[in-house]
Parts: C-alpha cells; structure tokens; sequence
C-alpha cells in the first residue's frame, strides 16, 4: 500500500512543540557581537553630513561603518533587466530614498548598547521632494535617479492593439488598485556569521535560499566560494520576502570578516515593516469585451508597478503578472502591458503569489462587472468561458501553455460545496428584506503558473550501511513540511520507514547545489529530484543484489513492504538494505548512494475556484466574512494534511488583503503601518474555518504528476472574498469598492452610491 | 539587580540591567530560547509564557516585575520521559504549525484558555487567540488544535 495521499503527521513537530524551534536569534554564540542599523527618517534627501565621532565614543561600541567603509559595488539589476541606472548601494550613498534605508552599521557588545549609540548618530539631510503616488512618480517631474533620466525601471509594452475590442457588444472598464502588502513573516531578517579557525566564513541566514545568500556572499566579499559556508537553523516563515538577499546580510558578512567576532543582527518588527520587501503594489486599468451571451472575446490588463525605491524582484512582478494574463478564460483576444516605476518608499518584492494573484484580482473583478453589465450570474458567466478539459495543452493569447486541467470541474464542486442556488436565494431574500446585514457571494476562478523560473534542482539518496537513509535536497523548507513529504517519497521507493529516513538541507557544504524554496517549486521540482535520486539508488540496489545472489538482475525484485531484495519466487533468501549498503562500499568503498541534479521540465499549472460568503453590515460598512469555500487541484497530492496546511494559510493571507491590509504613507513618505500595532495583520478573530477540498488532475510534466500549492490559496482566495463584498453592496448602487474593504471604504461606497454618485473608478 | 524566580519548576536566580524584559531574561539569563521575540508593540503574542499559571506576554512585563514569581515557558510542558501535553499533542495531530515561530506563544495562550474555559466554542477560542498572531497556517489547524485538545482530560499527558 502507498504511503503517498496519506495524512502522515509532521515529524517535524515534536521538537517546536517542546523546546522551540532554533533560529538565528537562537544560536549561541560565545562572544557574539551585535550589529545594528541607523536607517533613514526622510523618504528622499540629500546626505550633507554624517557625524558618527559620538557614537563611535559610546561604551561597547566596536565600530561604526558607512557604505565608503564598506567600498562594494551596488547591487545588480534583476535578471538584467531592470534599470541599470537605479542599483542600490550597500548603505545609502549621498542620497537617501526611503524611510528605513540602512545609513551606517553600528556593532556594538550588546544590543542595548549598539542601541544607545545609534542615538549618537548625527545625519544632516537636505530634503528633496518626495513622490510616493506610482501615478505620479511615472510623470518624471520628480526623479529618484536624476542620471537615470526617468523614474521607469522595467517595461513590457507589447503595444495595444486599438481593435482589440471592435467586434465586442459590451465592453467594461475598470481601474483598480492590488494594494501594497506586508509579507509579515512573524520571524523577521535575521543573520550570523563568523570567520572559522581555518578562514571560512560561517554564515547562518533567515532565508529560503541558502545557496543565493553564499552566492551574494562570494560576490560581495570577493570570497572563493568555498571559503563561505551558508546555514539556514530554522525559518520563521518568508513567503517570498526572504527569497531575496539583502543589503544589511552583506553587512553582518562584512563586519565579521572585519572583526574577527562572531557578528549578530535580528532586525526588529518595526524595522521589518520598513526593511522587509513589500508585496503587490500595483495599479491596474482592465478592460473585457465579450457578447451579450456571455462570450468574453478581448481582454487588455494595463500594470503599473510601484518598485518602490530600488528596483528589486517586485519589479519583475509584472513579468509573472502578464504570463497569466487570460487568467482560465479562453479568450481569443488579450494583451497585457506594463511600466514599473521607482516611488520613496520600500523596494517591492516577491510575496506569496508574486504577480498571479494581481493578474487574477483584476480578471476576477472585471469578470463580475461584464456579468452585472449583461445580466448574468457571474458563476454562469465563468462557466461559459473557461477552457474544457479536452483543450489541454492551452496555449493562450500571451504564449502560456497551460499543462493541463478541469476548470469546470473544480467550478462545479465550490458551487455544490457552498450550496450557491441556496445562497443567492438568501441573498435574495435579504435583498428584498432590506436587512442591514446584506449577504454577497464571490467566485474566483483561478489558474497560476508554480515552478515558473528557469531552475533545476538537486537531490540525493545515501543508504549506510546501518540501514538508514540519509537523503539531501536543493531546496529550503521554512515551515512546509519537506521533512515529512520527501521521506514519504523516499520510503515510497525504498520501503523503508519513515523513522529511518533523515532529510538534511539547508547547508550549503552538506548540499552542494540547491535554488531553495520559492514559487510553489519544491514539490514538483526538489520532490522530484529526491524521487528520482531514490528509484536511481532502487536500481543501484538491485545490481548489487544480483551480485550477491549471483541471479539474473531482472529477476531481483525489492518487497516494499519489508524493505528487502529476492530473487523472484525464493522471497525467503533476502538482502536488506543495510546489506546492500554494506556491499556498496566492500565492492569499491563507495556508499550506496545517488544524486540527481533534475532540469526543470517546465512550469505546472495550478487552478481552482474559491467561493466567499460575505456579511456586510450596510449601516458601518463592516464586512464579516461567513464562509469561504476552497477548491483546489493541484494535481497528485502527496500528503493531504501539508497541502491543506499550504491552502489555509494562503486563504488567511488572500482575505487579510481583500478586507484588511494595507501598507500606507503620508505624502511625505512616512510610513503610517510600520508596526503590528498600525499594520492591521489578520488574527484568528476575523477570519472562520475554511472548506477546503481537492481535485486531482495529475500533470504530465513531471513524474510525481504534482503542481505546486504554496501560493494557491492566497491567489483564489483574494478575489473572492473581494469579489463577495462588492456583490453584498451591488444592488445599492455600488459599483466597486477597492481593497482594502475597510468599513470606512465600504460605508463611503454605500452613502456615495445613495447621493447618485456611482462608486467606482474607470 | 538579583532576580529570583522559578522557571520549569527551577529556581533561577541572575543578577540582570533593571530595563532588562522578562523575555530576553528566558531567553538570555535562563537559556530558554524557545519563547520568541516577534514584534515591539505586544501586539503578536510569540513571547506569550505563563506566569503564576496565566499567560502574559513577556515582552511586556520586566523581569524585576516577576521577581519571586512561577513562570512556565514551551520548554515545561511535556512530563520528563518527553511525552507531550494535550495541547502539544494536539498541534502535532491537527497539523497546528508550519514555521514554528508563534507555536510556543500560542501552546501557551491556548493552554492559560482552557484553564479559564475548559469547553470553550470555536469562536471562544477565536476570540481567545486574537492577541496571538500566525502567518503561516491561517489558524484554521490551531483553532482546530485548541478544540481537540478542550476534548482531552487534563490529566491524560
């Protein structure tokens, strides 16, 4: 019987559950020294003067550094292809350009004390004029790069094709706004580092990708890259914000090289908010034509992304953005364009979904509209739009192919989960009531792309001679599980215990290669490798059983369910796995052992449809959200239990969007969230248990059959529950509300729609 | 100045700044490091212990404020042969944890909860937890923890 599709319980957890997870804040370190970091209090100003003397007079203080200490290159662009203009620096050079970009490095022997001298800083700023709105930033009248020329860091304008919406009976318009989030790991950046007896230097990172930080190591401290040795202890969570290195863990390298100390930093929240990438950020202008009948033909999807103050990868989101344009729509007609701009504020990066879930909001949210505009209910207009299963592999009108599915499927279930005829006959009722509590109901339709970069991955299988199974991986779990999901793969193959199977990552000299964990990839890509690093060492296995019983190889067969290897038909003569391990290494002194550096077969294709129920209290706007129901397929699961997991915290994180979250600043560029306390983070209070269910459409693309389910759940989620609090309000005249939902927003929409003013931009 | 305090059942004593946070006392004097340290503003909860057998967030009480006091933190629940409590095993069961990070501060605010409401409701429990904050799991499995654990008797270790 397989052990895949089964519930198997964390072996993770006993360890969290009874001392604690160890993360760097954790590590004990004898003679540790602490880094901390003077950051920015304007938003765009010129540096006249830094005076660090009292500071650097402060007891305990060890040293005190700015970027011309450090003397390193900026940063690169993304990939190439973001502005080559706008590369950060390592500490701000000459000119600042968001509240909380690093200045100066101040280590000290305590925190406190590093603390107390960041106090003594002295930075003398001249203000320059501050542009925040992205809107604004791409007129150039305020240039955060004046060598730049321009405030645009990225663009993809494949040209808009003015006829696209000719033949079209309705079209409808909207301008939308896909808020800037906090990603909100609730462990923030933290590092380590320090130089070894034999001048390596031993670095340990709150990251998803162990092997990036030694990469950016090696380049910035013009290291030999077997002189860095990158650990992650365990992550405190990332979505997407720790995929990316930065500035202040080329510092914390810096100074333990410069010092000769082991060298701290753990960033606090506030610092976070302010320091940590943020996530969404942009302004969208969608338009959809389609006939009265419910046939969507064209779709445009303007973009303009808000970089923040250096181009990072939230620059690029566009890129992910466009790639999903037509959403599960076969549309014969779409086209996506993009600027993105540089603005005072933090730099944007990857955040759970990175660009699928802005390129669903804004089809889902014109979906509905097209659907009121000819009368429709919007599940039947989604009906008659998405792709038939019998369509698969669908290239879209952005050159996507998608892999496979059942959109119907998955549309058809969320519809019977939720009882959708019941609802509307609710919400009927309370229509014609005129309850103050009014109900509405969003549906999302959802595709996405998961594994979408260009990256391999490694895995390896070691059996010792004692039995146990030693299995290395590429990538870098925070949280996911990978523990428990690859030793079921690997007892898959093998037939061994669980128990017996140990799972080591995130270490770049017991790892040798590895992309880490990010974009939904691990299972279909990691996963797969440690698969395939398994059956490899099965085969190994059997020629060296076929040795020992001197039989014809094809006749050695494995009993999974014993774990051990005979000759067909003789089961009772058997070699088990400690023996073939034993006769590995007495052949040549090798291990029984196999390694896999997989190439990825492509990106998967993810889909869904979400159902939200809503409760919107006409009277203070405030929206209560009743149910949300979750379909999801993300082809072959192998344990439900972590897929579930992965769904639920991705709902929480998509409804924490739709009615809560929102990062704000003043004109100045002060940022108004940059707490727990002002950053309204969803808690369990506002949020019910979700209805999740699975549907199973194994992909081809690769041989576990799995797509990826990590950012699944925010990217349907979001716009149901958006979709859910616009449909409570429609029949009051409301056309759209913009996330965040907010009571204010919600009771200004309602009493504007009441004064004749149709709500809603576009 | 020299705080004595029991921890786990030991008597503690360490001689610390008077600024110093109850919080960095465990994690620092004491050497329990699995109490975290997740905001600035009591807002999350990750640091919640239990202090006279009530939760409190111990980033919000000074250790000079819990002098002579019983604490107990995430390392003082399971028995001495290892085995998890009701509330630990629950979170095991009911997948209650991905990252780790707020699972010692919510085991605790879940385990002060059941004292003060044995059978609580889900939305008790959602009310409950509300200074408690995850990222990673959506609450659905924690609030699903806290029930499956009201369900078990006390006594059952």
């Amino acid at each position: 019987m397989s052990i895949l599709g089964n519930r198997v319980l964390r072996r993770e957890d006993p360890k969290f559950l009874t001392v604690g997870g160890t993360y760097v804040a954790d590590l004990d370190l004898p003679g540790s020294v602490h880094l901390m970091f003077v950051r920015s209090s304007m938003a765009h100003a010129k540096i006249v003067s830094l005076d660090t003397s009292r500071a650097k007079a402060m007891p305990g203080v060890i040293g005190v550094y700015t970027n011309d200490d450090l003397g390193m290159a900026n940063f690169p662009t993304i990939m190439g292809m973001t502005n080559a203009a706008m590369t950060p620096p390592t500490l701000a050079s000459g000119t600042v350009r968001f509240v909380g970009e690093p200045i100066i490095a101040i280590v000290a022997e305590s925190r406190a004390s590093a603390a107390d001298a960041a106090e003594w800083v002295i930075v003398e700023y001249e203000p320059l004029t501050v542009v925040i709105d992205p809107v604004e930033a791409r007129k150039d009248n305020v240039l955060l790069f004046p060598d730049a020329g321009t405030n645009t860091a990225f663009a993809l304008d494949f040209g808009a094709d003015d006829s696209l919406f000719n033949d079209c009976e309705v079209v409808v318009e909207l301008s939308l706004a896909n808020q800037r989030v906090a990603p909100c790991p609730l462990e923030g950046r933290s590092a380590a580092a320090h130089m070894t007896e034999d001048g390596r230097l031993q670095f340990s990172s709150a990251t998803q990708a162990p092997h990036g930080v030694r990469d950016a190591l090696v380049t910035f401290l013009g290291l030999e890259p077997e002189k860095v040795h990158v650990v992650t202890p365990d992550v405190g969570g990332g979505f997407g914000a720790k995929a990316s290195v930065y500035q202040e863990d080329i510092v914390v390298g810096w100074c333990a090289q410069q010092l000769g100390r082991p060298v701290r930093w753990t960033e606090t929240r506030s610092e976070s908010m302010l320091g940590l990438g943020h996530g969404r950020a942009q302004v969208q202008h969608v338009r959809i034509g389609g006939t009265r009948e419910g046939l969507v033909q064209a779709y445009r999807l303007e973009i303009l992304q808000d970089s923040g103050a250096y181009p990072g990868f939230g620059t690029v989101l566009p890129f992910m953005t466009r790639i999903m344009t037509s959403g599960p729509y076969k549309i014969p007609k779409a086209e996506c364009a993009s600027v993105s701009v540089v603005t005072n504020s933090t730099p944007t990066t990857a955040y759970r979904g990175a660009g699928r879930p802005e390129a669903t909001a804004a089809i889902e949210r014109i979906m509905d509209l097209f659907a009121r505009e000819i009368g429709m209910d919007p599940a039947e207009v989604r009906r008659r739009n998405l792709i038939g299963k019998d369509e698969f592999p669908y290239t879209t009108p952005v050159e996507t192919v998608y892999d496979v599915g059942d959109y119907h499927r998955a549309l058809d279930l969320a519809l019977e989960v939720a009882g959708y005829e019941d609802l509307r006959a609710e919400q009927a009722r309370r229509r014609a009531a005129g309850d103050v509590r009014q109900l509405g109901i969003g549906v999302s339709c959802y595709v996405e792309i998961t594994n979408g970069l260009p990256d391999g991955e490694f895995g390896a299988v070691e059996v010792r001679p004692d039995g146990k199974v030693v299995v290395r991986t590429g990538t870098s779990p925070h949280g996911q599980g990978h523990v428990t999901a690859w030793s079921m793969l690997v007892a898959e193959q093998l037939g061994v215990p669980l128990e017996d199977i140990e799972v080591i990552y995130g270490d770049t000299d017991l790892v040798p290669r590895g992309a880490g964990t990010m974009g939904s990839r691990s299972l279909q890509i990691g996963g797969a490798a440690v698969n395939q690093a398994a059956v490899d060492v099965v085969e190994k296995a059997k020629d060296l059983a076929a040795d020992l019983f001197e039989a014809d190889r094809g006749d050695v067969v494995l009993d999974k369910s014993s774990g051990s290897f005979h000759v067909v038909g003789t089961p009772a003569v058997s070699h088990s796995w400690a023996d073939l391990a034993k006769a590995a290494v007495a052949k040549d002194g090798n291990p029984l052992f196999a390694e896999v550096d997989l190439a990825s077969p492509g990106p998967t294709f993810p889909f869904g449809t979400h159902i939200s129920v809503v409760e919107v209290d006409t009277e203070t706007g405030k929206v209560t959200l009743l149910r949300h129901i979750a379909v999801d397929d993300a082809g072959r699961i192998v344990n439900p239990l972590l897929a579930e997991g992965q769904v639920h915290g991705g709902i929480a994180q998509g409804v924490a969007q739709a009615l809560l979250e929102e990062v704000v600043y003043d004109l100045d560029g002060n940022p108004l969230t940059s707490t727990f306390a002002d950053y309204s983070i969803i808690s369990a209070a506002e949020l019910p248990s979700y209805e999740t269910r699975f549907t199973e459409t194994p992909t081809p693309i690769n041989a576990l059959g799995a797509k990826g389910i990590g950012e699944s759940g925010t990217i349907g989620s979001t716009p149901a529950v958006h979709n859910a609090v616009c449909d409570a309000v429609a029949h009051l005249g409301v056309r759209h509300v913009d996330m965040p939902t907010t009571p204010i927003r919600v009771w200004n929409a309602i009493n504007e729609a009441a004064s004749g003013n149709a709500s809603g931009k576009g | 100045m020299l705080i004595d305090m029991k921890v786990n059942g030991t008597s503690q004593s360490h001689d610390v700044e008077a600024r110093t946070l109850l919080v960095h006392y465990l994690r620092e004097s004491v050497g329990l490091t699995g109490t975290n340290v997740g905001c600035d503003t009591t807002s999350c909860g990750a640091c919640t212990i239990l202090l006279n057998g009530e939760s409190v967030k111990s980033c919000t009480v000074l250790a000079a404020q819990a002098a002579g006091d019983e604490i107990t933190t995430i390392e003082g629940l399971a028995s001495e042969d290892g085995q998890m409590n009701r509330v630990q095993q629950a979170f095991q069961e009911c997948h209650g944890l991905q990252c780790g990070f707020c699972t010692p501060g919510m085991v605790m605010a879940i385990s002060s909860l059941l004292t003060e409401n044995p059978a609580p409701s889900e939305a008790d429990v959602r009310i409950g937890l509300e200074g408690n904050l995850c990222r990673c799991t959506g609450y659905h499995n924690i609030v699903e923890a806290a029930l499956a654990a009201s369900r078990v008797p006390e006594m059952q270790k």
